[in-house]
């Protein structure tokens, strides 16, 4: 697991191991029931205090991406997958939306943008 | 969480210098950083918790228990590494080893040549033929070697480069992953704690200013650079200190965020520990 840090960001080192944690759960490259690394060693292999380390696990635990099990560690949580699962789905929504829109005012057949959507979706 | 260590009131009186009412808990499981300009009190500080001076003031308790009553018990649970050396010159790590076994009652040889061997020092070089680095590693070393709870040490990095200074606070952040155990350093180097340190606590002229997490110092605080004009503007009260510079005023905020949503200044940096510390102690209010 990377876990790019910067010294020189404006953006808290808590809230960057935060940040990158959850891309890692929302992309399902760290799953749910996952152990995560424990406070303390994380806290050692990137050189940093463990305050911080423990600011960035409470912080993915009120959002609901992680459980801590007292005396066995922090997990990725189950429950929560399906629920940022429709969270970003009704992102998508809201973008495709906007897309729809647009393409209408525009006369931008339904075709165009499922052609484009393709396009895009294959070069990811 | 529970204290390790309750510094409570801690004073002592010398001519021209007078260590005043030092107070702060340390937790197990943390890092504690002790900054301050030379001469602030860190050492002395560190002497009183240690009962190596006596202090005319205040209570020191460690692992719960009264310092000054239960000294002995408390110290063999107690790792010191102290600036001035205790180790002849003229030993090798082989005879120290030999010695430390009849001082402590927990000497664990096999730990110790353990970490002789993790740190690369020679066994039978003498002491006088190491460099800096190497003997402040054996002198971290011998203190670690009993099997402490807590570590405390007086300007550990100091003199060393930063690659020794990089490998004394491996070692001490491996030490805190038993999370029964702490470690107060003091450090006048102080980007060697703003990585690692959990707290940071700032003595000047014999007072604490403050103990804070690094993260509401490093994450809040800022320093705000402006002109003259700008700086008339600012409340009081939004700020801690500042200092006049030849071309721009530097001011000391508490909170970036909050500072950013009152007043419209362009440059408000990160502010450093060493900032903090240097406009504390050279700024007005």
């Amino acid at each position: 697991m990377d876990i790019i840090i910067s010294n020189s960001s404006d953006t808290p080192i808590y809230e960057q191991i935060k940040e990158q944690i959850k891309n890692k759960i929302v992309s399902n490259e760290i799953k749910a029931g996952e152990l995560l690394p424990s406070i303390r060693s994380l806290a050692k292999d990137l050189r940093i205090s463990v305050i911080t380390t423990k600011n960035a696990y409470e912080a993915l635990e009120n959002e609901g991406y992680v459980e801590t099990i007292p005396a066995k560690g922090t997990y990725v949580s189950n429950k929560n997958i399906k629920l940022i699962r429709e969270e970003q789905l009704q992102k998508i929504e809201g973008l495709i939306d906007t897309a729809v829109a647009i393409a209408k005012i525009s006369n931008i057949s339904k075709k165009e943008i499922q052609d484009m959507l393709d396009i895009i979706y294959e070069e990811e | 969480m529970q204290n390790i260590l309750e510094v409570k009131n801690l004073s002592k009186k010398y001519k021209g210098f007078e260590l005043k009412n030092v107070s702060f808990n340390l937790q197990k499981g943390m890092i504690m950083g002790l900054i301050g300009e030379n001469g602030a009190g860190k050492t002395t500080t560190i002497k009183a918790i240690l009962n190596i001076i006596n202090s005319d003031d205040g209570n020191i308790k460690i692992f719960n228990l009264e310092m000054k009553e239960n000294e002995k018990q408390i110290k063999e649970d107690i790792g010191v590494v102290l600036d001035d050396s205790f180790l002849s010159d003229y030993l090798n790590a082989i005879d120290i080893n030999k010695v430390m076994k009849n001082i402590y009652q927990r000497w664990d040889e096999n730990l110790y040549f353990k970490y002789i061997e993790e740190f690369k020092l020679p066994k039978d070089k003498i002491i006088k033929e190491y460099s800096s680095g190497m003997k402040m590693k054996l002198k971290i070393t011998v203190a670690l070697s009993h099997n402490p709870k807590l570590l405390i040490l007086d300007e550990p990095t100091s003199g060393l480069d930063p690659i020794a200074r990089n490998e004394i606070l491996d070692i001490l952040q491996e030490f805190i992953q038993d999370e029964e155990k702490a470690v107060l350093v003091s450090s006048h180097i102080t980007s060697d704690l703003e990585h690692i340190a959990d707290y940071i606590t700032f003595i000047s002229n014999g007072k604490i200013i403050f103990t804070k997490t690094r993260d509401e110092l490093i994450d809040n605080y800022g320093i705000v650079k402006c002109s003259k004009e700008e700086f008339k503007k600012i409340k009081p009260k939004d700020f801690i200190k500042y200092k006049k510079n030849k071309y721009e005023y530097e001011i000391l905020i508490e909170n970036k965020n909050e500072f950013k949503k009152k007043y419209k200044i362009d440059v408000i940096d990160k502010a450093t520990i060493e900032d903090i510390m240097i406009i504390y102690i050279k700024g007005e209010k």
